[in-house]
């Protein structure tokens, strides 16, 4: 006995001399750096920073189902940042969602998809945060809807969907589809927008990044069907996307803006190539039954195409072909095309803006048609765009217009 | 359970991402842009659309006489539909109610002085009080000159003689420069014959069709050069046409 | 009392053409800039989007692009024995207010003036002897030579669709072979061309002239500038001119620089401040800064290194004037500069109405058409004329816009069953030769400040005293009997000339081509600023814009504006940062 917790003690004075050990290389700049990266691929700060305030400080609202999360702040500081807790503590909290004081985090912080990163990587981010300035800013408290409030709930989401565990390489694959799967499983976290939720709003099983709803979005399939998703895309159509903010199918406007401006844009070239790798190779699963093509005489088509050729030419062009890199393709457009059609409505009805990077930097920007075309123009013409040059999928109903519409007059307006 | 807000959508992340702001909007500075070219979804700048209604500014006698007097200045007749018909009248109305009523955008400080033909409008009446003015000054003119009788109650041709003169200022109204009005009256109609629908004229488009003018047409690339070629486009206006309702 | 605010490298006054290409140029220089524009934040998909562009009342009858009277105007007068008025609406020009300017709603037109006209007194002295003792035209300080990779430099940034007439001296068909000889082609090619112009080019042919495409800053193709910037390719809307362009295929301030220069950090813009004086040490050598007000009313003083004047051609001179900077010119005495040789354009056209030929007059762009330059500057031989200068004459299709166009045959009614009829029966068919023709300087023809009229802060409106003179009238006279000509060889129905006669009237649209006020030149006793746009008063100072054209020539003036900044920004980037100071010894 006497032994065995001699044994342990000495295990844990070594695990935590290693610690030590480890500890004096942490300050080190290669680790910063390493750390700052992964902050870049992981978009941290666009979560993690509300409107006003200074980066990484907390506060932004996020909206969902059951009430409003406020992101903390993970600045340094020890009185409202993460300053005072331990380097198990902010482990802990990346790979089992679980915070300093005990209490279980809401997944609106993607822990899920962070569980992936190994030890080493969560401290060096951990390192980079430390580097921050120190900001005094006590975020607002979360309070979600009974009993979701009481977080203990979440003990229960996390037995049915969540698995801790760091990524594992599959030996089958190339060290460059290990790198992407990593980044994108892990860090990345693009299937928290891009993979479809259960009624719980946890991960549907075996559908990843097949595409996904959120705050009246709808974040594309970006798994590899040729139709909805990149099957047609090549790897350096998707690195220059995520480098420059657009290539010659597309061009990333609202949210996905966003990501490329913060993050992806400033990831090396070997890291978007590997990123562009693996999700090239995420099953998309069986392609939906095209409907059955619009008659000719159809008379929502006719509409859209009348409003197609007055006024969506000017940029799109007539034969829907736009200008690559500038107004994008609408011949093929995959994000025309997916099952769930909010995206496309949200964009005709409020307009949209592509990212301006440095390579790119003209911001273009489609304008608003919500008070130009009523519902039922609406749902014209996104069918017509949806079913024209052969597109295919499933039309656009007045009934969903007008249900975005309404949507959108109530939440606040933001990108 | 809890209480869902949004049956409909099963969300968990909303991403709402303001940094980079490229706005810093300081009360004491008006507007400081840096970092981005700013944008919003939906601010759309965009135009202020007629409802239909009730005249805003038009007693109904100055109605009577707009209404009989735009008939005279763009007629119907066997081309098509004339000013009263593509509702120049409601075009006319909203105007004057309406900034360019009031003069907004004009320099309207004194002194005031005639001035020569070449230094352009130098009346201190806006366009509001102009038409108030010559309308009751006509008026007052035609009971004068035909026996009790105002301008929307003469022939045709007599209403054609009494805007000739007022054109002309052969015949001078009672403190009002005819001249003037007449000037501003004939541009305005042929404003709301030809202007976007929106405005509340050129109803059903028949001033564009009258002439063949697209209207707010973007593209026409396939056409430039079908040298000679009648296009028959169906005009457009800002809110479309009726080939945009499925129907 | 104005609230102090921290120092700046250079502040810019106006945020148009002018002022976003110096922004590009300092800021590249690792110089900090600020933009102070008076009115607001104004783009593409916001302000004038496909969705709404189109709208010929809002945007043209009721100015929603433009500077607004109420808020700022001047006075106008033909001849110093009138009392001036106020330009109580716009009317003969149309400057703007916003960011971006003028050069958003302008037509595109970009040219290059000629060698001669950068030395239009010598050039025209030497060939024609003295001129008339009231003219008072002045070499530039300037040469075309000089300013031909800046001409260049601008003409790549807009990607002006063009042909060109004379590379490095080879005449080249097809291109204007009046030209002043170009070092590279065009960036884009021609635009596809209209009915009209077609016949139009024909019938100068014919005539024996030498027809070219207009150059325009409407996109022929997509196009990547030198800066990264991208414009699509124009749809030939037909809303060009005194409109938003609303798909990124005309060249302004916000489609080729702006995306660029707002990404910097050591860039800030300050929209709806109005600047209200440039300041100026108590030597009087050097500016300090400036004085201006927010929309709130409240006044701050901007400290600066650097000051440039780049608030559009009427401005800048009023600002030296309202400032103090520089002597004030008299046009009793013929002495002081601020004001001095005031300029514009003067046109005219002739109608050529047919019964058979479609036209479709709607397709347009601002500068699509086929032009002549057979008559411009010192093109032919003005021997025996009795005038000086000359102009282009043109086709052009920038407008089939009914309230605005809607041709008759002269003798139509201006009303009525026949006037209607008139219109439907022309409307498609009727096509209209214009010309385009310089403007010479009168020492009756200035700027000063209004003893009467103010702004909405109180300060003295500016005084515009301007007529065509009989060197104008004889020479547009003369245009226009040539576009006549031209205009009988496309065998039409009829035709209508519609010379400008009498005198100038700020009544209906003609151009914004407002030069002078504070001209250019190699000697302070005649000019605002030297041939670097650097105030003789304060090394410091620089002013940028049409204001400083001695004269006009027969074309459009922003190609040469743009090659000027360039050339400016060039002096002071390579000599005034080493070693502010004058840059040139008077």
């Amino acid at each position: 006995m006497r032994t065995a917790w001699t044994l342990l003690l000495a295990s844990s004075a070594i695990a935590v001399l290693a610690a030590s050990v480890v500890r004096a290389a942490d300050t080190s700049f290669a680790k910063i750096e390493r750390g700052r990266h992964l902050v870049d691929v992981g978009d941290c700060v666009a979560c993690h920073t509300n409107s006003k305030g200074k980066p990484f400080a907390g506060g932004l609202p996020i909206e969902t189902p059951f009430g409003t999360v406020f992101s903390p702040n993970i600045t340094p500081d020890r009185e409202t940042g993460i300053g005072a807790w331990s380097d198990n503590d902010f482990y802990r909290a990346m790979h089992n969602g679980i915070a300093a004081d005990g209490s279980r985090l809401y997944p609106a912080f993607p822990y899920p998809y962070f569980t992936k990163l190994t030890r080493d990587d969560v401290m060096a981010i951990r390192a980079y945060l430390n580097t921050l300035p120190a900001v005094k800013h006590k975020t607002p408290r979360t309070q979600l809807d009974w009993p979701l409030n009481y977080r203990v709930t979440m003990r229960g989401w996390d037995l049915l969907f969540f698995k801790p565990g760091a990524f594992r390489p599959d030996p089958k694959k190339s060290l460059e589809w290990n790198r992407g799967a990593y980044l994108v499983q892990g860090a990345g976290h693009c299937g928290a927008c891009h993979t479809p939720k259960n009624t719980l709003g946890a991960d549907e099983k075996n559908k990843a990044l097949r595409g996904g709803t959120f705050a009246n979005w709808f974040a594309p399939e970006i798994a590899n069907n040729m139709r909805s998703g990149t099957g047609s895309w090549s790897v350096d159509d998707i690195v220059e996307y995520l480098k420059t903010g657009r290539n010659k199918h597309s061009g990333a406007s609202g949210p996905m803006g966003q990501v490329v401006a913060d993050s992806t844009s400033k990831l090396p070239d070997s890291d978007l190539r590997a990123i562009a790798t693996y999700i090239k190779d995420v099953d998309g699963g069986p392609a939906p039954a095209p409907p059955p093509p619009p008659k000719q005489d159809d008379k929502v088509m006719g509409a859209g195409r009348a409003i197609y050729g007055d006024s969506c030419s000017a940029c799109h062009q007539a034969d829907g072909k736009g200008v690559p890199r500038m107004f994008p393709p609408l011949v093929h457009n995959a994000n025309a095309q997916q099952h769930d059609p909010t995206t496309l409505i949200r964009i005709l009805l409020q307009g949209t803006q592509m990212v301006a990077t440095d390579k790119r930097p003209t911001p273009f920007a489609m304008p608003a048609f919500d008070w130009k075309l009523k519902d039922d123009q609406i749902a014209a013409v996104a069918t017509f765009v949806r079913n024209a040059w052969g597109n295919s999928a499933p039309p656009v109903t007045p009934k969903q217009v007008a249900g975005l519409r309404q949507q959108l007059q109530q939440q606040p307006a933001t990108e | 359970m809890a209480r869902r807000r949004d049956v409909n959508r099963r969300q968990l992340i909303s991403a709402s991402v303001l940094i980079g702001s490229s706005l810093a909007i300081d009360c004491a500075q008006a507007r400081s842009i840096s970092g981005k070219v700013p944008w919003q979804p939906d601010e759309a700048n965009k135009p202020q659309i007629v409802k239909p209604g009730p005249n805003q500014f038009f007693t109904s006698d100055e109605a009577e006489f707009i209404d009989a007097a735009i008939s005279r200045l763009i007629p119907n007749d066997d081309l098509g539909p004339g000013a009263k018909e593509a509702d120049v009248a409601l075009f006319l109305d909203r105007q004057l109610a309406g900034p360019f009523g009031k003069a907004s955008s004009w320099y309207m400080q004194g002194p005031w002085s005639k001035g020569t033909k070449t230094q352009g409008y130098q009346s201190r009446r806006t366009p509001a009080e102009l038409y108030h003015a010559a309308i009751k000054a006509i008026d007052s003119y035609c009971t004068g000159k035909f026996g009790g009788k105002k301008f929307a109650a003469l022939s045709a041709d007599q209403q054609d003689q009494v805007l000739k003169g007022v054109e002309s200022a052969d015949i001078k109204l009672d403190g009002v420069d005819g001249k003037t009005f007449f000037t501003v009256f004939l541009q305005n109609t042929i404003e709301g014959f030809f202007s976007d629908p929106i405005y509340g004229g050129n109803r059903d488009m028949v001033g564009w069709k009258l002439v063949g003018f697209p209207g707010a047409h973007y593209d026409y690339r396939p056409y430039v050069e079908k040298h000679g070629q009648k296009l028959d486009l169906p005009p457009v206006g800002i809110k479309g046409r009726p080939g945009w309702t499925p129907s | 009392m104005a609230k102090k605010l921290p120092s700046i490298d250079v502040v810019l006054v106006g945020f148009g053409w002018t002022a976003a290409m110096l922004g590009q140029e300092f800021t590249d220089a690792g110089l900090k800039v600020l933009a102070i524009e008076r009115g607001g934040w104004r783009d593409t998909s916001t302000d004038f989007a496909v969705t709404f562009a189109q709208d010929e009342l809002r945007y043209y009858w009721r100015r929603a692009l433009f500077e607004e009277p109420a808020r700022e105007t001047l006075t106008f007068r033909n001849d110093p024995s009138q009392t001036a008025l106020p330009m109580r609406h716009l009317g003969s020009f149309l400057p703007a207010t916003g960011v971006g300017g003028a050069g958003v709603h302008w037509n595109g037109m970009t040219w290059r003036f000629l060698p001669s006209d950068f030395v239009a007194k010598s050039h025209n002295t030497q060939r024609y002897g003295a001129l008339s003792a009231d003219m008072t035209i002045q070499d530039w300080g300037v040469t075309y030579n000089e300013l031909e990779p800046y001409y260049d430099k601008f003409e790549y940034l807009c990607g002006i669709s063009g042909k060109a007439g004379n590379l490095k001296g080879q005449i080249q068909a097809g291109g204007n072979p009046f030209e002043g000889p170009r070092s590279r082609e065009y960036p884009n090619p021609p635009m596809k061309m209209v009915y009209g112009p077609t016949l139009f080019a024909q019938a100068a042919t014919e005539t024996g002239h030498k027809p070219f495409p207009g150059p325009a800053a409407n996109m022929s193709r997509p196009y990547t500038n030198p800066l990264g910037v991208q414009l699509g390719p124009c749809t030939y809307c037909g809303f060009c001119e005194k409109y938003g362009c609303g798909n990124y295929s005309k060249a302004s301030a916000l489609t080729t620089v702006i995306p660029v220069l707002l990404r910097k950090k050591n860039f800030e813009l300050r929209t709806e401040c109005e600047v209200l004086t440039v300041n100026k040490d108590s030597a009087g050598k050097r500016a300090t800064g400036l004085t201006y007000v927010d929309a709130q009313g409240e006044e701050f003083e901007q400290p600066a290194e650097i000051v440039v004047l780049c608030a559009y051609a009427t401005h800048n001179p009023r600002l030296l004037l309202l400032s103090g900077i520089g002597q004030p010119y008299d046009p009793k005495s013929g002495q002081g500069v601020v004001g001095k040789n005031y300029a514009y354009q003067i046109t005219s056209s002739v109608d050529v109405f047919f019964d058979d030929k479609i036209l479709n007059p709607f397709i347009g762009a601002g500068a699509l058409g086929m032009v002549i330059d057979d008559y411009n500057g010192d093109n032919f031989d003005h021997s025996g004329l009795g005038f000086i200068g000359g102009g282009y004459i043109a086709c052009w299709n920038t407008n089939g816009r009914p309230i605005e166009t809607h041709p008759v045959p002269k003798g139509t009614p201006k009303w009525g069953s026949k006037w209607k009829a008139a219109v439907k029966k022309n409307y498609l068919t009727t096509a209209t030769v214009a010309t385009h023709g310089a403007v010479m300087s009168h020492r009756n023809n200035y700027y000063d400040l209004d003893p009467t009229y103010r702004d909405v802060h109180g300060r003295p409106l500016l005084r515009l005293t301007f007529d065509f003179t009989d060197n104008e009238h004889k020479m547009s006279n003369y245009l226009t009997d040539r576009a006549a000509d031209i205009a009988k060889a496309m065998k039409a129905r009829e035709i209508h000339a519609k010379p400008r006669e009498g005198h100038y009237d700020i009544v209906p649209y003609q151009t914004t081509h407002n030069t002078g006020g504070t001209i250019m030149g190699a000697d302070p006793k005649s000019s605002v600023v030297n041939r670097y746009l650097q105030s003789w008063d304060l090394h410091n100072l620089f002013v940028m814009g049409a204001s400083v054209f001695p004269q006009n020539a027969g074309y459009n003036p922003t190609g040469t504006i743009g090659a000027l900044t360039y050339w400016a920004a060039n002096a002071i980037r390579t000599q005034y940062l080493k070693s502010p100071g004058p840059l040139v010894q008077a």
